[in-house]
């Protein structure tokens, strides 16, 4: 599992939605076990740049590559948390087989899903602590509760990288907790690339934070600084205090001022 | 009531017409729930209707119209499919042409038919009293490739009709299979249209699948109810039509309609008396 390469490389990236302009000269390297939270206000490019490097949208010009290959080939090795999920509630499925949707390529079978699956849903339920949501309908769910069961979906695919799209941009503060804690686990073993609007909340938690508003306007392993927030949003903002503990989950609402920009 | 039971079981021909009410329910069973939670009625809806540009070619070139059902029922699904997939926002009115041009293809090719002219209610409005022993092995062979394949794939199937975007992350070919799950829809209504007839068709691909969702919790269950539930209205209808001599095809399409009525309202009404589930749910 030693790779010099990187898990994403990316370079020079240009990316248009017909004339205007989305992502600019974008360079961005993430290493194995990386925890990386990208950050921009709204509009900035944060979600298209997690599109580009799953491959559901191409560049016009520069490169990607995950795991060292081109995002499709990768794709599978990719958890990835959407942060609207792209069915309807009231679908008639159980929590268990949503989780299971996760084991999709992982080589090409018909017929039901083996024991060997339903174990593998179970312990990425129990990973995430929602096992007792399995015979539960999608639909029902809380906001918080459906969150978890999306980050079981993506686990349950055994990925080298995870991906989440502002997972906690529909959940309450103490659950937006309790998802990063989750997270600060799941680092250990995984390369994790979050988008968040909220620096402040995020900062705790990443090892890197790399500021988007169409090109990378910060990159730091540092602390963020009110210059960098606004240099980000062009604005002065308030002023952010937090401790800046790798791998040390912090308590939630202590100090921090949320730099929300929504 | 009586009466029909006991007819049923002197007279051949509302044997014949009983099985294929029950051959018609399990295509309906099979394809029906994910024509439903796809929210794809009016596409299959358009397949169906185009139907008939194939069944009138067939009459004028004097092969066995069924087979030019299936042959049209296929290359509309495909078509609309390939419309959708890569024009996303003309799938409305392209589905709307294919309706009505594969309509009038129909007709023009029936007008120009000798002899055949009396045929085109049966297209329209089905006719299961006169189900010839040669279509209910046809019907058996569609419902089998059907079996088939929905068995071996129901999982991908449930897939792309859950959440497209996720499945393509995880490598499905979502593209091929939408095309496929079209081409059984396609297939289902060739199945339905002796029974019911190529109009009525997309009642019975529906509803029973409809019902069936409001009281069941995942596919497969929606599977099974649907199907138990089309065999009971082909069979309740073909009953309740006997004595009045009325066309059974519309008798089992106004049938399922009713049922599905009261079952909306049974479990709009069941929904309201039951706790909100976030009020019960744990933390």
């Amino acid at each position: 599992m030693t790779t010099a390469a990187p898990i994403i490389h990316i370079a020079g990236l240009y990316f248009a939605y017909g004339t205007l302009p989305v992502l600019e000269n974008v360079t961005l390297q993430v290493a194995e076990g990386e925890f990386l939270g990208i950050v921009g206000p709204n509009a900035g490019g944060k979600s298209t740049l997690l599109k580009l490097i799953l491959g559901l949208l191409k560049p016009q010009a520069g490169r990607v590559r995950v795991l060292g290959q081109p995002p499709q080939r990768a794709r599978r090795q990719i958890g990835y948390v959407p942060q609207y999920p792209g069915f309807a509630r009231d679908f008639p499925i159980s929590v268990e087989d949503v989780v299971l949707m996760g084991r999709f390529g992982l080589g090409f079978r018909v017929g039901p899903w083996t024991r060997a699956d339903r174990d593998a849903a179970a312990a990425a339920l129990r990973e995430v602590e929602a096992l007792d949501l399995r015979g539960r309908q999608v639909g029902t769910l809380s906001g918080g509760q459906l969150q978890r069961v999306l980050l079981a979906r993506a686990l349950v695919g055994e990925p080298r990288l995870l991906i989440l799209d502002e997972p906690t941009a529909n959940i309450d503060q103490r659950l937006e907790g309790e998802i990063f804690e989750l997270l600060a686990v799941l680092k250990h073993r995984l390369t994790i690339v979050v988008v968040s609007h909220d620096i402040a909340f995020i900062s705790g938690y990443v090892t890197r934070v790399a500021c988007l508003n169409r090109t990378l306007v910060c990159h730091t392993t540092g602390s963020i600084d009110g210059q960098m927030i606004q240099d980000l949003y062009g604005e002065d903002v308030r002023r952010i205090q937090h401790a800046h503990r790798h791998g040390h989950p912090r308590p939630v609402g202590a100090a921090a001022e949320h730099a929300d920009h929504g | 009531m009586g009466d029909f039971f006991m007819a049923v079981a002197a007279q051949g021909f509302l044997r014949q017409a009983l099985l294929a009410g029950l051959l018609a329910s399990i295509g309906c069973g099979l394809i029906g729930p994910f024509v439903v939670v796809k929210r794809i009625a009016f596409l299959a809806g358009g397949i169906a209707h185009s139907v008939l540009g194939g069944m009138g070619a067939a009459l004028y070139f004097g092969f066995d119209p069924l087979l030019g059902a299936l042959g049209a029922a296929v290359v509309s699904a495909l078509l609309i499919g390939w419309v959708r997939l890569t024009w996303r926002t003309g799938e409305d009115t392209a589905i709307g042409a294919l309706w009505a041009i594969g309509m009038a293809v129909g007709i023009l090719f029936i007008s120009r038919t000798p002899g055949y002219t009396t045929d085109l209610m049966s297209f329209l409005f089905g006719n299961i009293l006169l189900v010839p022993t040669r279509e209910l092995w046809f019907m058996g062979a569609l419902d089998l490739a059907l079996l088939l394949v929905v068995g071996l794939g129901y999982r991908h199937f449930i897939a792309v009709s859950f959440d497209e975007d996720f499945a393509r992350l995880r490598g499905l070919p979502v593209a091929p299979l939408y095309l496929l799950l079209l081409v059984l829809v396609a297939l289902t209504v060739v199945l339905m249209i002796q029974v019911v007839g190529l109009i009525l068709v997309i009642a019975l691909l529906t509803l029973p699948a409809a019902v069936a969702g409001q009281w069941t919790h995942s596919i497969t269950a929606m599977m099974l109810t649907s199907t138990l539930l089309g065999s009971a209205l082909t069979t309740g209808g073909l009953a309740l039509s006997y004595a009045p001599d009325l066309p059974p095809g519309p008798t089992i399409i106004l049938l399922a309609g009713a049922l599905y009525l009261v079952s909306a309202l049974v479990a709009a009404r069941v929904r309201r008396s039951r706790i909100p589930p976030a009020a019960s749910a744990p933390p």
